[in-house]
């Protein structure tokens, strides 16, 4: 069996960004469960959140390109 | 180098026996005409395509229009005022949001179209897969939201602009240049990678698991049962990655609307 250790790391640089947007999101449905109201002020912030946190993984996937 | 044309795939054999080779980023580069980095390429041709589409739908449907909306015209305002009101006028302000809709507007149906392009049959390939186009897209926005910032607040002003009010004096000099890094080369590389990476990497998930079911009906039974639940998992991919596209637009509008607001913002 033969590959790339890069695959590996790749794996384990995904780890720290998911567990971020899950935190987002799950302060998110909190926020909208406690009150259902503040729903259009949030979206916009969670969707920001969740893109910046995601940005790390694509960085991630174009280093083990590069 | 994924920037450039045609690199190597990996070898990495999944299963055993004929070679299985993984889908890698070559499978970006389709020439239609010429050879290299100067080719014409499907892409290109799509893109094209896609402008054509988004002006002849928008110019019909905004052909007869009334007080008393049709159903097209009812769709299609609704359409309209989730870019105008849900990104532009919620991140930019009441005040100044206006003269922005349009590039907004046209960035994100542009960005939509193209991106699903990546499940829609005849195409399946996404456009901003290939770097170029989203380095474009961000080039774009790059340019208009320092622009704005410099007529607002003229050359020098721009730059005290960034450092975000009520520091203490000494932290300045510590923070200016956080902020310029910021302003001018994160945020357009983030903005250009995310869009480029995603569809990138969501394009590559659906041709390995294609690929790969393709490629177990090859071999003998036990792989032929196997090929199922890979199809299946490809046609999970296939809407997950609808989804995901369509959210690709949604955050590159709501980011590029952010920026300019943060380019034009009284306070920081």
């Amino acid at each position: 069996m033969e590959g790339n250790l890069s695959l590996v790391g790749y794996g384990l640089a995904t780890i720290g960004p998911a567990i971020a947007v899950g935190l987002i999101f799950a302060a998110y449905i909190n926020g909208v469960a406690r009150q259902p109201e503040a729903r259009p002020l949030l979206q916009p912030i969670a969707i920001l959140g969740f893109a910046l946190a995601e940005a790390l993984a694509i960085f991630g996937l174009v280093l083990f390109f590069l | 180098m994924i920037l450039a044309y045609a690199p190597q795939a990996a070898s990495l054999p999944m299963v055993s026996g004929d070679e299985f080779v993984p889908p890698g980023p070559e499978i970006f580069y389709l020439p239609l005409i010429g050879e290299g980095e100067w080719a014409i390429t499907e892409q290109m041709v799509w893109g094209g395509v896609s402008v054509v589409i988004i002006c002849t739908a928008l110019l019909m449907l905004t052909r007869n229009l009334s007080i008393v909306p049709s159903k097209s015209q009812f769709l299609l305002e609704g359409f309209y005022n989730f870019t105008r009101n849900g990104i532009a006028r919620d991140m930019i302000g009441s005040k100044d949001f206006l003269r922005f809709v349009p590039l907004l507007f046209s960035l994100f149906t542009l960005i939509l179209l193209n991106n699903w392009y990546g499940v829609l049959p005849p195409v399946m390939n996404p456009t901003y897969g290939r770097i170029g186009f989203a380095i474009a897209a961000t080039v774009v926005v790059y340019v208009v939201y320092h622009w704005i910032g410099f007529k607002r607040y003229g050359f020098t002003g721009y730059f005290g602009h960034m450092i975000p009010e009520g520091l203490p004096g000494f932290i300045k000099p510590v923070i200016f240049p956080l902020e310029l890094i910021t302003y001018f080369i994160t945020r357009p590389l983030t903005l250009a990678l995310r869009l480029f990476g995603n569809m990138f990497a969501g394009h590559i998930l659906i041709v390995l698991f294609v690929s790969a079911g393709a490629y177990f009906l090859t071999q003998d039974v036990v792989f032929k049962l196997l090929a199922v639940p890979t199809f299946l998992m490809a046609a999970i991919m296939w809407l997950f990655e609808a989804l995901i596209q369509a959210l690709q637009a949604y955050v590159f509008t709501l980011l590029s609307a952010s920026y300019i607001a943060g380019a034009l913002a009284e306070e920081h």
